[in-house]
């Protein structure tokens, strides 16, 4: 990614996010970094506990106690939001960045029409008169694929299906035309058709816009069609992160090779899917060394040891591992 | 599959309906014939038929509403079928009560998707286990081989005999589910009906389950209905596929030839929306607008045609029947007879 010409829009340096708990503290974040560039889409992956959506709230400021952002910078076209007030992060949350969250059902206000909840975006973040709010909500409507769009301003979330309301929390993400969005699992709530609708509707908006993604999912077949770049993330560690296609096609940390193994892809003609052995270690008391460790067919006496930092591999590749694979290779 | 017995599950035009309660004021409708009273019947399952022999995994797949869990739950006779004839290992159970059931249950299980509300958080590994088995054993010396087998089982899973001794919280979702397989496994069933087993879980941890499920087939010759809404999941285990719209089966064929030569337009569309990690193959891309009507009233003709790109007013009038199109694929479409039709 070093030695590109296009402006960074977001920089996240050794982030950290701690949750301290009665049981212990879970280093939920633990020194994650990564850049994202305007106009560029980034998937954010690992399974449940990875820290993947704990990695969105943090730049959003919503970390509540008991979590704690311990460390690291994040950078908005080098404005750092980890040292932000409250009250700048209001402007920039709806204005800079906005969130797409996972269930349709409970993101939106059940007490307020569709219309004022997507006029609020416009009233706090613009000096738009009541007319041209209103236009601008119609037609933001229509962009997202729902017909009637006057009439159904005037609607209340229970009249909406579950794909509709996706569609109008998206619809909110982009009225204030915000430089980044976050979704955190927009579609792993919708049936696979309706999935496929809000995708292509995603990536038409975000080009349509020029905005950045960053798309949070447990689903590498999701991201491995939106995505430019892929992150990985397990126990609150990036373990690999490079260009989609290579790293879909030869990953070089076993993690990323497991994840992509166990998938049972449609063109996949094994009897048996590979599986990944073991869970994921209790992430309060992680073990020394490589977290991965316990589950990974190439550890060694040194992974026990040692624990390895992000170092780059092949082409766009870089992988935080003292084995990592070569391709053709599988774990 | 030895012997020239009846299937495992045979299932003849199976109905469900609900009908909706409410208060009499919530029913009342004025139109213009006057007052009437609503009786809303939410259509479920509209007709579906199928059948699994021994050692054979049949998958249902469909999307939210389709009908594919209702018919999981109506074979498992948790709900009582409105119509139509479930037979199990040969035996006609539509009609039976609770009490008939029982000797059923030792022939056919069922394990949940959600594996954190399908145990009883108050009970021990042990018990949750046991309890199908216990139901099942009528003399003390059968009782007394309940802890080994329980043992056993819970070795067989992936589990060891400390954690019999546990509550289900102590456990991962994988380990649950785990748990949930035993129990479905303890009584030896010829036929378990999985409602969504692993839609709940990680990716590695599903691979994991499925790996599971597969084996225990190869071992004990279990059949399994297999319910999922992820066409992946279900290529991976599957040996035939029905796929279900609005309550209707609109095509069952083998695997391999529903994923070669699917012929139903909804089954086309249903393959080109999954993701895939591979790039895209040449894959057909048929884009589905709008969604699945209510089961409250459904469209008159075929289910699909409100969604299909093909839907001519044939499909108002005439609802298609499942007709044989060879290799075991049957398919309930106009198309069939129409193939002009069929352009993109």
């Amino acid at each position: 990614m070093a030695g590109k010409a296009q402006p960074k829009l977001l920089e996240v340096r050794d982030l950290r996010t701690y949750f301290h708990t009665f049981a212990g503290t879970v280093r939920a974040v633990n020194g994650v970094s990564f850049d994202i560039a305007a106009g560029e889409v980034m998937g954010l992956v690992g399974e449940s506990g990875g820290g993947k959506s704990v990695v969105g709230f943090s730049i959003l400021g919503l970390i509540d106690s008991p979590g704690k952002i311990e460390g690291g910078e994040i950078r908005l076209n080098g404005e750092d939001l980890v040292k932000a007030g409250e009250a700048r992060l209001r402007e920039i949350r709806g204005r800079e960045i906005s969130m797409v969250f996972q269930d349709p059902m409970t993101s939106l206000n059940p007490l307020h029409s569709i219309g004022r909840q997507m006029d609020e975006v416009l009233r706090l973040h613009s000096d738009l008169d009541v007319k041209t709010r209103h236009a601008a909500c119609v037609e933001m409507l229509e962009n997202v694929g729902i017909s009637r769009a006057e009439e159904r301003l005037k609607a209340y979330p229970h009249q909406f299906s579950g794909g509709m309301r996706q569609r109008v929390v998206i619809a909110i993400a982009l009225l204030a035309r915000p430089r980044l969005i976050i979704a955190d699992e927009p579609t792993t709530a919708l049936d696979v058709t309706i999935q496929s609708q809000i995708l292509k509707l995603m990536r038409r908006q975000i080009a349509k816009k020029g905005a950045s993604m960053i798309l949070v999912t447990h689903d590498l077949a999701v991201v491995s069609e939106m995505a430019n770049h892929i992150t990985v993330l397990y126990c609150g560690n990036v373990v690999e992160r490079g260009r989609t296609r290579e790293l879909i096609e030869a990953p070089a940390h076993p993690y990323t090779r497991g994840l992509i193994d166990s998938i049972p892809d449609l063109s996949n003609r094994h009897e048996r899917l590979q599986q990944i052995p073991g869970t994921v270690p209790d992430i309060r008391n992680l073990p020394k060394g490589c977290n991965f460790r316990d589950r990974c067919p190439r550890a060694q006496a040194l992974c026990g040891e040692v624990e390895p930092s992000l170092t780059a591999q092949r082409g766009s590749l870089s992988a935080a591992c003292h084995f990592p694979l070569r391709p053709g290779k599988r774990a | 599959m030895t012997e020239a017995t009846a299937p495992m599950l045979d299932v003849r035009n199976l109905e469900m309906h609900f009908s909706l309660g409410g208060s009499v004021l919530d029913r009342l409708r004025f139109g213009k014939k006057g007052i009437r009273l609503d009786r809303p019947v939410v259509r479920a399952v509209n007709g579906v038929s199928f059948s699994i022999e021994r050692g054979e995994i049949m998958a249902l797949v469909g999307e939210s509403g389709c009908g594919k869990s209702t018919v999981a739950k109506t074979i498992a006779r948790i709900y009582k079928p409105t119509n139509g004839e479930l037979r199990i290992d040969g035996e006609d159970v539509a009609e039976h009560d609770f009490a008939q059931m029982l000797p059923v249950r030792a022939k056919m299980q069922m394990i949940f998707q959600d594996p954190y509300a399908s145990l009883n958080p108050r009970q021990k590994v042990r018990d949750i286990v046991a309890e199908p088995l216990l139901q099942q054993t009528a003399t003390a010396a059968e009782r007394r081989e309940v802890p080994a087998k329980i043992e056993a089982l819970l070795a067989r899973v992936g589990l060891n005999a400390e954690h019999a001794g546990r509550y289900p919280h102590q456990f991962s979702g994988g380990q649950r589910q785990r748990i949930g397989i035993a129990r479905a496994l303890s009584v030896m069933p010829g036929l378990i009906v999985a409602d969504e087993p692993v839609s709940a879980l990680d990716v590695s941890i599903q691979a994991q389950i499925l790996n599971l499920m597969k084996d225990l087939r190869d071992e004990f010759g279990l059949a399994y209905l297999f319910i999922s809404h992820d066409l992946s999941v279900v290529h991976h285990i599957a040996d035939k596929i029905g796929v279900m719209y609005l309550g209707f089966m609109v095509e069952n064929a083998p695997r391999d030839v529903l994923f070669s030569r699917p012929r139903h337009p909804y089954t086309r569309a249903l393959l080109s929306a999954a993701p895939s990690i591979k790039e895209k193959r040449d894959k057909e891309e048929i884009e589905l607008v709008g969604e699945v009507p209510s089961a409250l009233s459904l469209p008159s003709g075929c289910c699909f045609r409100t969604r299909c790109p093909f839907a001519w007013d044939r499909c108002a009038v005439e609802r298609p029947d499942l007709h044989d199109v060879g290799d075991r694929q049957t398919v309930a479409c106009h198309l069939i007879d129409e193939p002009e039709r069929d352009v993109a």
